[in-house]
């Protein structure tokens, strides 16, 4: 990890966390009644967010998935304005019309979370134009479960991004599960970096839940676009901590399974383990963040519980630019 | 004043708007055509309907993509684009194909702004080749405009003739909201008068081709061609219309159609689309509920019939209302 600086791991860590406990605070809030609709939680996988978005800044893209919350956090998005949103509060980071699974930031360079698996890829692709034809080196990243490599939208979207050449990179999270069907079912060769290979690209496997794999594999898939050398895909493997959406039964489950992957796969845990091993950070450091970082999202559920709902006239709004 | 093709006028503005903007990009399926081919000849289609021919040259091969044969990505790709601050035009062959990349229309596109709260824009144009008249069957000749007019987040054009297509398709790239764009097939080779000198035909304005005292008929696309001829047949027996082309048909020019029905009080609307939740009876809808006051008599509506369209010739003929169908509604209408 030579070449990841002190602040550059406090600042990893710090977004790891950050969504952790974002997310372990929904799941608590989510039960009271008070957030609408339904929510998909992306607690056990944020190695994957951050080990790609700290490669990126506000110039690179990314497009997301209904399993956003992490993607927004790691490449930027306002964690309270987040909360806000989904609240659905008129200051949310979309005046409370997205909700939890259309969270977007224009200016962080975060294209949106989507909520039709298998809609962002092509987005993506088309972003990843933008940033060739522009010429100053950026990168688009397509964000992608297990369930999407099944879609025929995101076939689409490897085959033109190679057949362009075009600086986007296929990040899939296989997280074991399509909503309630395993992956080991529904992904016919159970190979989906294999899938990718297919169309001509270099896609490789990493261990998602290991942040330093991540990085260094996405490091040199995104070093690759940059450089002009097109597309790539990496295969995180890694497990979600909740159900498809909060309120799953989970019956698809084995009952201990969630509980074996937190004491083995659990990012953040290894995270700590290996950086305080190597003498890199100290423990009072990541215990700081920790703290701050439990402040600041106590402070954001305080703050959207606080907001105003938005007026329902606003219900007519934002629809045009210009309609007459 | 030159006298150019609808074909020519839509390949006026694509030059003129990329030459204008290096952000307009062009991409679909073989918009220049012949990468990859034997002969090594590039612009080899131009577009299937020759429409987009020479831009290759004059642009590239950065601004003017080739595509594979994707929908969803031709159009997901733009919407990408657009997000990313370009100004695309996602080119779909037959507005037909719309099936195939549905969700990055009405899901995608549409919705941008809106579900993120009015933060971002989707300037995309997705241009696609429209209607029947040339005998290609089911799948290469619906309009598909009347599924799309539903869709809030779009705006819908659809030109008539020559001039409004070029007028109207440079206003559609400079639009900053997301538009589909249908080029009526059997229109690409009709000739009109279009200026040399630039020009915007603004998006949203119907056109008053013609004004009468007895009736009132809108017409869209190919089918204001119909109607003409119907009210030269209907002219003998003096009868005369006020003939509107909306134009866009989202949004609508309502106004001018309440005025002139103020006047005339009796109303045709005519669209090749099947007849059920079509624009042809939205408009019928809106009148009913808005401009009840001025109708002398019940709406006619000339529309194709609540079938897919046919293959043969005579079958086609029989789908597609013509003049005599049209001339046969103004007479009733009149009678009523």
């Amino acid at each position: 990890m030579a070449e990841l600086s002190r602040e550059q791991l406090l600042h990893a860590y710090r977004q790891m966390k950050t969504i952790r406990e974002f997310e372990e605070r929904l799941h608590l809030e989510i039960q009271t009644g008070e957030i609408p609709g339904f929510t998909h939680l992306y607690a056990g996988q944020e190695a994957v967010a951050v080990g790609v978005c700290e490669h990126l800044d506000d110039h690179d893209y990314i497009v997301s998935t209904h399993r956003g919350h992490g993607h927004c956090i790691a490449k930027g998005c306002d964690v309270i304005g987040m909360m806000k949103e989904i609240y659905g509060r008129a200051d949310g980071l979309c005046k409370g019309k997205g909700g939890s699974m259309h969270i977007a930031d224009f200016d962080k360079g975060m294209l949106g979370a989507n909520a039709i698996v298998g809609g962002g890829p092509p987005i993506a692709v088309g972003a990843a134009i933008a940033c060739k034809r522009r010429g100053q080196g950026h990168v688009s990243i397509a964000f992608g479960g297990d369930g999407s490599c099944n879609q025929g939208t995101v076939f689409e979207a490897m085959n033109m991004a190679v057949v362009l050449q075009v600086p986007a990179i296929f990040v899939f999270e296989d997280n074991g599960y399509s909503e309630h069907t395993g992956a080991s079912y529904a992904v016919g060769s159970g190979d989906i970096a294999g899938r990718a290979a297919g169309f001509g690209m270099p896609a490789v496997k990493c261990d998602g839940s290991d942040f330093f794999a991540v990085y260094e594999t996405m490091g040199e898939a995104i070093a690759r676009a940059r450089k002009g050398g097109g597309p790539s895909a990496v295969e995180c493997t890694i497990t979600r901590f909740y159900g498809h959406f909060e309120g799953d039964p989970q019956n698809y489950r084995a009952k201990d399974e969630v509980q074996r992957f937190r004491e083995t796969r659990d990012c953040l845990k290894n995270f700590r383990k290996s950086v305080e091993q190597k003498g890199l950070l100290e423990t009072a450091d990541l215990d700081r963040i920790d703290g701050e970082v439990l402040e600041l999202i106590e402070e954001a559920v305080r703050e959207a519980k606080a907001s105003p709902p938005p007026k329902p006239q606003d219900v007519l709004t934002d629809v045009y630019i210009n309609y007459a | 004043m030159p006298v150019i093709s609808f074909r020519d006028a839509v390949n006026q503005a694509l030059h003129e708007e990329m030459a204008r903007d290096p952000d307009v990009i062009l991409l679909g399926e073989d918009v220049s055509g012949g990468a990859g081919g034997s002969s090594g000849t590039r612009d080899a289609a131009g577009g299937i309907f020759g429409v987009s021919k020479g831009l290759i040259t004059d642009f590239g091969e950065d601004r003017v993509l080739d595509t594979p044969i994707s929908e969803s990505a031709i159009v997901g790709a733009g919407a990408g684009a657009a997000l990313a601050g370009m100004r695309p035009i996602s080119e779909i062959m037959f507005a037909d194909f719309v099936g195939v990349c549905m969700d990055q229309i009405y899901n995608q596109i549409a919705k941008f702004r809106y579900m993120f709260g009015g933060k971002t824009r989707c300037p995309i144009v997705i241009r696609t080749a429209t209607g029947a008249g040339m005998n290609m069957g089911a799948q290469h000749s619906q309009t598909i405009y009347n599924l799309l007019t539903a869709v809030p987040g779009l705006k819908i054009v659809v030109p008539s003739n020559a001039y409004d297509a070029k007028g109207l398709l440079k206003s559609a790239i400079r639009d900053d909201d997301p538009v589909v764009f249908f080029e009526h097939k059997a229109l690409y080779p009709r000739k009109c008068e279009v200026p040399e000198e630039e020009y915007l035909v603004p998006i949203g304005e119907a056109a008053m081709t013609r004004e009468g005292d007895d009736v009132t008929v809108v017409a869209i696309g190919r089918m204001v061609v119909f109607a003409e001829k119907a009210l030269d047949k209907v002219k003998a027996d003096n009868i005369s219309a006020d003939l509107i082309d909306p134009r866009s048909l989202s949004p609508l020019d309502e106004e001018m159609i309440f005025e002139s029905l103020e006047h005339t009080g009796r109303l045709v609307i005519v669209d090749e689309s099947p007849p059920r939740c079509s624009v042809a009876s939205d408009i019928a809808g809106i009148v009913a509920s808005k401009a009840f006051a001025s109708l002398k008599a019940p709406v006619k509506l000339v529309t194709a019939p609540h079938t897919p369209v046919p293959f043969a010739r005579e079958l086609e003929r029989a789908y597609v209302p013509g003049p005599d169908r049209i001339e046969a509604a103004i007479r009733e209408v009149i009678n009523e």
